[in-house]
């Protein structure tokens, strides 16, 4: 077993046990907390593929800023003291057998599945280094697109303030 | 020798969680967290199949869909605390005025 | 001069617009004059045109004004254009002159009515329609001005819209008069179908060319355009309108439903004379069903104790004269009678109008008499117009009526054109005396009124009393303009001869062959005494019963009390068709209404509300409101999309 598969498979029980964790705690905090290693071993995978970029943006966005923000919420609304009975829904045996059914089609397809290999002559500009390459195709082939997102994240700033504020005179509650 | 189906699979199996976690559990907070482990998911295949098939779109892709969940998280977390100031729930069966 | 005629229908237009859209504001005064004005500057109008026409030579007097094409269609076309003949001219003098009377007496009538600017603004209208109807070139026109004045009878017999008679009196009117339009319709559509043209001067030019006498589709016109007279003027089957007509107010009942509408059958008829000369047929049913109508609605007549139904009766049984006249070829007397018509039965209504305002809209004749002290204008001018219509010379209506029976009696087509004089005859007697028994009971006699009345009872005012006069006058001396015997001066034969050519001859033909029997001159005096002396036995005999010996009406009326209770109950009319249309038509609506309509109608769109509610209510289930529902459905979806596509 060499040096890659070790990660991978490291990367992959990490993912996958935290990612359990995270949606089975009772407690809200815990689910955070336990994400926040499920999203940095991710980088690892992203690392192992060769996407220093993505990575890098992994830890700085998702785990960063985005838990951080997931947290805030938590502690503003003192969500460890506000207990619902029943952690699970009332679908749940027709929701794991779909599940389950879904999860076997997709590892079925995925291991069936025989993927074509692209011609070789795209490698070369691959190979400039990640960052260079996923700069170079952002501002050119997808330049309108990241526009966009720019617009996207603006309309959520604006969509988050107005739906969070308070109206003059409105009373905690 | 890991190939691109050992991170498919990886990939399936975080997307089964997530939805899981979506189709489960009744607190608000961890639905959010669930669909952030479904993109996450969705982020793995992404990333590999741009190793495979040595092109920047899908690592560009990716870039693309944590601008969204970010902004998903942003306006998501906002409704939470709207909903929670509102109704003093979190739990999504008792949000239900929408029903017949 | 003759120009003027396309102004004639255009002041009282003019009039309606202006009552329609500021009649509410106007005061009663200037709504008066205003509609007065309009009908009055119709007259001078109509006076100018048939001065221009009288102007022109004799022979050539026909003058058509087209004033803009309105219906073109391929071959087929419809201008909006006038024709102003002899005919058309009588009748616009006829039309614009007693309704400009009756115009003046309604302001005076109606005076205390709320509806002032609404009478009038109908009664405009209706004298538009009128005139329309007369002075159209087309069928076409005709048929406008034709429902017209349906229309403008329906809303004025139920002016008084809030009380039932009125308004079931206008719907009984406006539908029984359907039944004829039907008729007339369908005669209009075989003349398009056979002529290409509702022209009157095309049609009835090609109409000798195309066809012979007696052939099929000239008797069918001419059979569906009497059904259209029928309706229109009252006769037997279609007469149960007229007396119910009566509703309305009694202005209306003289310019609508005696003077002017319901002589527009006999027009109609006369106008198409040379349609009808191609079908004998049919004009021997028509000169059959006038005659039986005069004898008819005579009879009804002769028991009648509603003032207003009396005179509405006797209107059928002189329009019943008029379709004799017309029916054994005589139209110009025809005419001569509805003009003299138009006069004293105008008059009589009025009077009636006037009699029954000062009683306090009393109409029961049993609650009257002794009126002569009170009201002395009125008493002297019915009086005359009695006098008129019963025959006595030298009145307009003598000098008309003998008139048609002279050419009924010298129709000469054999027995049973003598049996239509002895109707004509026994009608006449009877005329005199229903006539007169309403003169009697009416201002003769002692009061029967009730005190509470009588103190109040007074003649009425000049806008009543005038024009009263006026037609009373004209009562007297119309008759002159058809003196009998010298036919030189018969001023109604030389104006119209020329409108009625075709018929001209036919007439000459009967009269030859009756003057081969017997001396011209002999027969018609003879035939003059005959009728002066049933009408002065007519009003003899109503004096007799009805003012010297009122037992002997007693013991009539209870030893031939089947024949009174037919009379009074108008033959039982009404209740046969009650019987035999009226109430199947009502069950077989009522079946339509509770089957057809409830059960299939609202069954089929009450079931499709109740499949959507039904399936609604299953569907409904299924939007349970909670998120994760929703999210499990796409999961299952996918999988069974996943299913579908690869395994």
């Amino acid at each position: 077993m060499g040096l890659q598969s070790f990660l991978f498979y490291y990367f992959a029980i990490v993912i996958i046990a935290t990612a359990a964790l995270t949606v089975s705690r009772r407690n809200p905090i815990h689910s955070v907390m336990f994400l926040v290693p499920c999203f940095i071993h991710t980088a690892g995978l992203f690392l192992l593929l060769g996407a220093e970029f993505l990575a890098a943006i992994q830890v700085l966005v998702y785990t960063g800023a985005i838990m951080v923000l997931y947290l805030f919420v938590v502690f503003l609304l003192d969500l460890p003291s506000f207990r619902i009975k029943k952690i699970t829904h009332q679908q749940t045996p027709l929701a794991v057998l779909a599940g389950l059914v879904l999860v076997v089609q997709i590892i079925v397809l995925t291991v069936v599945a025989v993927f074509p290999r692209p011609a070789a002559e795209v490698k070369a500009p691959y190979f400039l280094g990640n960052t260079e390459a996923v700069g170079a195709s952002l501002y050119t082939t997808f330049l309108f697109p990241f526009e966009l997102a720019s617009l996207v994240l603006l309309v959520a700033i604006f969509g988050a303030v107005v739906l969070a504020r308070r109206e003059r005179g409105e009373e905690l509650p | 020798m890991i190939t691109l189906t050992h991170y498919l699979v990886l990939g399936a199996i975080v997307f089964l969680i997530g939805i899981m976690g979506v189709l489960l559990r009744r607190n608000v907070i961890i639905i959010l967290l669930s669909i952030e482990l479904m993109l996450n998911a969705v982020n793995i295949n992404m990333v590999a199949f741009s190793d495979y098939l040595q092109n920047m779109s899908g690592q560009v892709f990716v870039f693309f869909i944590m601008t969204v969940a970010a902004a998903e998280a942003a306006i998501g977390l906002a409704i939470v605390v709207v909903l929670f100031r509102n109704r003093e729930t979190i739990d999504v069966d008792r949000i239900n005025v929408m029903r017949w | 001069m003759t120009d003027a005629v396309a102004l004639v229908p255009l002041f009282p237009l003019l009039a309606v617009l202006v009552n329609l859209f500021i009649g509410k504001r106007l005061s009663k005064k200037a709504v008066g004059i205003l509609a007065c004005g309009a009908v009055g500057a119709s007259l001078g109008a109509s006076v100018l045109a048939v001065a221009g026409l009288m102007a022109m030579e004799v022979g050539h007097r026909s003058v058509e004004v087209i004033l803009f094409p309105w219906i073109v269609s391929g071959g087929f076309q419809v201008p909006i254009g006038f024709l102003l003949d002899p005919l058309s001219a009588v009748m616009i003098l006829v039309v614009t002159g007693v309704g400009f009377l009756i115009h003046v007496y309604s302001t005076g009538y109606m005076h205390e009515d709320a509806g002032f600017a609404r009478y009038f603004l109908f009664l405009n209208l209706f004298v538009f329609a009128m005139l329309l109807l007369v002075l159209g070139n087309s069928y076409l026109l005709l048929f406008i001005g034709w429902e017209g004045v349906g229309l403008c009878s329906y809303l004025l017999i139920g002016f008084w819209f809030t009380k039932d008679s009125a308004s079931d009196a206008g719907k009984k009117a406006f539908i029984v008069n359907r039944v004829g339009d039907f008729g007339f319709i369908l005669g209009m559509l075989l003349i398009v179908y056979h002529f290409g043209t509702l022209h009157y001067g095309q049609v009835f030019a090609r109409a000798p060319e195309l066809f012979h006498a007696g052939d099929l589709p000239m008797v069918l016109i001419t059979a569906l355009l009497f059904v259209g007279a029928m309706g229109k003027s009252a006769q037997l089957p279609l007469h149960v309108w007229l007396p119910d007509a009566m509703e309305g107010p009694t202005p209306v009942s003289a310019l609508i439903h005696a003077a002017t509408m319901v002589t527009a059958g006999v027009y109609m008829v006369c106008r198409s004379s040379a349609l009808y000369e191609l079908a004998p047929v049919i004009l021997s049913l028509v000169a059959v069903i006038g005659c039986l109508t005069a004898f008819f609605a005579g009879t009804i007549a002769l028991v009648q104790n509603d003032i207003k139904r009396v005179l509405a009766y006797s209107t059928v049984s002189q329009l019943g004269y008029m379709f004799l006249a017309a029916g054994v070829g005589a139209y110009v007397a025809a005419i001569f009678h509805l003009v003299t018509h138009a006069f004293f039965k105008a008059l009589l209504f009025l009077g009636s109008g006037s009699v029954i305002h000062a009683l306090h809209e009393e109409q029961d004749i049993r609650k009257m008499g002794g009126l002569k002290k009170y009201m002395p204008t009125t008493h002297r001018t019915f009086v005359i117009g009695s006098l008129a219509i019963a025959g006595i010379p030298p009145l307009a209506g003598f000098m008309s009526k003998d008139e048609i029976l002279y050419e009924v009696f010298n129709a000469g087509k054999g027995t049973g054109w003598v049996l239509l004089w002895i109707g004509g005859i026994v009608t006449a007697l009877m005329t005199a005396f229903y006539m007169f028994r309403l003169v009697y009971l009416t201002f003769y006699g002692e009061s029967r009124m009730d005190e509470e009345v009588e103190k109040h009872v007074h003649e009425s005012p000049p806008p009543i009393t005038v024009p009263l006069t006026i037609l009373a006058v004209l009562s007297a001396v119309g008759g002159f303009l058809g003196i009998p015997v010298i036919k030189k001066w018969n001023i109604m034969h030389n104006w119209l001869g020329e409108a009625f050519h075709a018929a001209a001859e036919h007439t000459t033909e009967a009269a030859t062959h009756a003057a081969s029997a017997v001396s011209h001159l002999t027969v018609e005096l003879g035939l003059m005494t005959v009728s002066v002396v049933v009408a002065v036995s007519g009003i003899l005999i109503a004096r007799t019963i009805i003012l010297r010996r009122p037992a002997l009406a007693e013991k009539m009326r209870n030893d031939y009390s089947f024949l009174y209770s037919l009379f009074l109950n108008k033959w039982w009319v009404d209740e046969l068709y009650d019987l035999t249309i009226v109430n199947p038509l009502k069950r077989f609506a009522d079946m339509c209404w509770s089957v057809f309509d409830v059960k299939g109608i609202d069954g089929t769109v009450n079931g499709t509300a109740k499949v959507a509610n039904v399936s609604g209510g299953v569907l409904r289930k299924l939007q349970t409101g909670f998120v994760q529902n929703y999210a499990l459905g796409i999961v299952i979806g996918l999988a069974l999309m996943l299913v579908l596509a690869f395994f």
